[in-house]
């Protein structure tokens, strides 16, 4: 681990932005622009709920219903308050996007707080399904209310996310996650992980840790969303379903539940594979799933060779 | 008054498929201690079978209607009970002493992938909605004003039919008191001399067989079919299986018919009619908040 992680952080940011700023001058073709983009927002995701699934040992099957609750709130906040224009959108057109996502983060938030509580009880599978319910009922919820477009979503949405919102954004949330896990707080994580009970014979309390988890998880989720929503400018219920979980789930499976640098390194490989693989688009899903059983079957521990973050145990041992 | 009698018979039609399929949840979880989510598939498999054999035994069996509505159904439970058991041991077997959640996962990649494979047109059945064939003339009797469809009638008795053989089987046969050691204890069931392997083979056989008797009905109910058809029915299914009390298999039926009830009632509300879907997941949360284990299952203790 690095001593110096923020110097890190600010780093990638600054980074970000530079790219940014020169994408325009330099005339970057924008279809590259575009998928970079996408690669920050599903690094976002797929490294918070790595928090959740990897370090923590939980399993959520409804990330995507946070990325929706994240999404919906920063694309209403944008389109009631309209894009700032004239000399001062300078300094209060970034500012309303940075209130805008952190606004779709603490919805999410609220959203992961509010499936937390009642699943604290629930172990593997019943939570699987408890979240994946949940991430229905958001998408039934958002179908049928008619003040965010119902089923045929939010359109006209400005496109505010650019290379340094989005980058920036991944950044910070790998930050964030990594800084936490290897801190004497979180080091809880991996305990409730490893074993609750022996966890809570120590004096921790895996309950307020599996929360936690899914707090911030889902808030990093939350803020993914509103980096979609003003990049896609558009949104509907139907485009964060069960699928759009599974997917977010099988980059932290291929990446190694629980390693971070795994967990990156698979989120851009998933996320560029289909722009590569575009002439078989039909056959992705089939692969995906092929994947995943293969990987179960023959490395549960992921694609790479890495230790899992916080811990000092060696890949090859089961988790 | 009467349309709420209406919506009772509806949702016990319901809640009588639901059953059929949260029983094979429930026994695969109590046999190996994880939700088999490509169950909701072999559903849809069930009903797809039925489909195209419907039109093939028609000329090669002139028995005329009951008997080969029965015969369909019998072929299409059998090829789902094969499918069952040799997914139980290409993806699950190996994974016997790795962790659930890892055992958990592959069934999400079994599901996927079967799921997947339907859905395209060159592998599978294709995306398109199928129109399911009548295997029996449709009929409607009235009754006080509350209208008894034919097939909400051949829904009951067949499951009751298959109800009733599978509590004999369970109660009365060697097949199910082994079942019953190995849901008990799988190394004591072993050490007696019990064939773990083939008993949990055969529980996959029966519990597919049930979800493909499900996806007929469902079918016949419904009237169309389609390669995710399986997804909604296996996921209320699951949380029936919940609401009665996971392994347990009169919980199961019961948290059935309950779920169908509740769902058809409050769906049948044109207030509410578009949250039906939301409904069930309502139910889940509920239950697990106030009675985690059940309505009729017993408190587990957890052991150090």
């Amino acid at each position: 681990m690095d001593r110096r992680p923020q110097l890190w952080l600010l780093g990638a940011v600054a980074l970000a932005a530079i790219l940014s700023a020169l994408a325009r001058p330099l005339g970057f073709n924008s279809y590259f622009v575009s998928v970079a983009v996408d690669v920050a927002i599903n690094l976002v995701l797929a490294v918070s709920l790595n928090l959740i699934n990897g370090h923590t040992g939980q399993f959520s099957l409804g990330h995507a219903g946070f990325m929706a609750v994240g999404a919906y709130a920063a694309a209403a906040f944008t389109l009631a308050l309209g894009v700032p224009t004239g000399a001062a959108a300078v300094v209060t057109g970034p500012g309303l996007f940075a209130l805008a996502l952190v606004l779709g983060g603490c919805a999410a938030a609220a959203a992961g707080l509010a499936v937390g509580l009642p699943s604290l009880r629930l172990k593997g599978d019943y939570l699987a399904i408890v979240t994946l319910g949940f991430g229905e009922i958001i998408r039934v919820i958002l179908q049928n209310t008619e003040a965010v477009g119902g089923a045929s979503g939010l359109k006209q949405i400005p496109r505010l996310t650019n290379l340094a919102w989005a980058w920036g954004a991944a950044a910070l949330t790998v930050y964030t996650v990594t800084c936490l896990v290897n801190s004497t707080y979180g080091r809880g994580f991996i305990a409730v992980h490893d074993d609750e009970v022996a966890a809570r014979s120590l004096g921790i309390n895996p309950t307020r840790y599996k929360v936690t988890a899914f707090v911030l998880g889902a808030f990093f989720a939350g803020i993914a969303g509103g980096l979609y929503a003003h990049h896609k400018q558009f949104i509907s219920p139907s485009g964060f379903d069960f699928n759009k979980s599974i997917e977010i789930v099988v980059m932290v499976i291929l990446g190694g539940m629980g390693r971070t640098a795994g967990v990156i390194g698979a989120t851009i490989l998933l996320t560029l594979l289909p722009e590569v693989l575009r002439e078989v688009a039909e056959y992705r899903m089939i692969l995906y799933a092929l994947l995943i059983i293969g990987l179960m079957l023959t490395r549960p521990q992921g694609l790479f060779w890495l230790r899992r973050t916080g811990t000092g145990v060696r890949q090859g041992k089961p988790a | 008054m009467t349309e709420i009698f209406q919506q009772l018979v509806n949702g016990l039609a319901l809640g009588a498929i639901y059953a059929l399929i949260a029983l094979g949840y429930t026994m695969v979880y109590g046999v190996l201690r994880f939700i088999n989510f490509a169950h909701s598939d072999l559903f849809m498999l069930g009903a797809y079978a039925g489909y195209f054999l419907a039109p093939m035994l028609g000329p090669v069996l002139p028995l005329g209607g009951v008997a080969n509505a029965v015969v369909t159904l019998t072929l299409a439970m059998a090829i789902c009970a094969a499918l069952g058991v040799l997914i139980e041991i290409l993806a699950y077997r190996p994974l016997r002493q790795r962790p659930r959640l890892t055992v958990l996962i592959t069934a999400i990649g079994v599901s996927m992938l079967i799921q997947n494979v339907a859905q395209n047109s060159r592998l599978g059945f294709g995306p398109e909605v199928r129109r399911f064939p009548n295997l029996l003339p449709e009929t409607t009797w009235q009754l006080a004003g509350v209208a008894f469809s034919s097939t909400s009638i051949i829904v009951f008795v067949v499951t009751g039919l298959l109800l009733a053989i599978l509590t004999w089987t369970v109660k009365r046969t060697r097949l199910g008191l082994a079942m019953r050691a190995v849901a008990f204890n799988e190394q004591a069931a072993a050490l007696m001399g019990v064939n773990v392997n083939s008993i949990i083979s055969s529980t996959f056989a029966i519990g597919s067989a049930l979800a493909a008797a499900g996806g007929i009905l469902y079918a016949l109910n419904f009237g169309k079919i389609e390669p995710l058809m399986g997804m909604q029915p296996g996921l209320k299914a699951f949380v029936a299986a919940v609401l009665g009390g996971i392994g347990n298999l009169p919980g199961a039926c019961l948290g059935g018919l309950v779920l169908g009830v509740i769902e058809s009632v409050v769906g049948g509300q044109p207030k509410f009619s578009s949250y039906r879907d939301a409904v069930a997941f309502a139910v889940l949360i509920l239950i697990l908040l106030l009675k985690p284990e059940g309505l009729l299952g017993k408190p587990t203790r957890e052991k150090v």
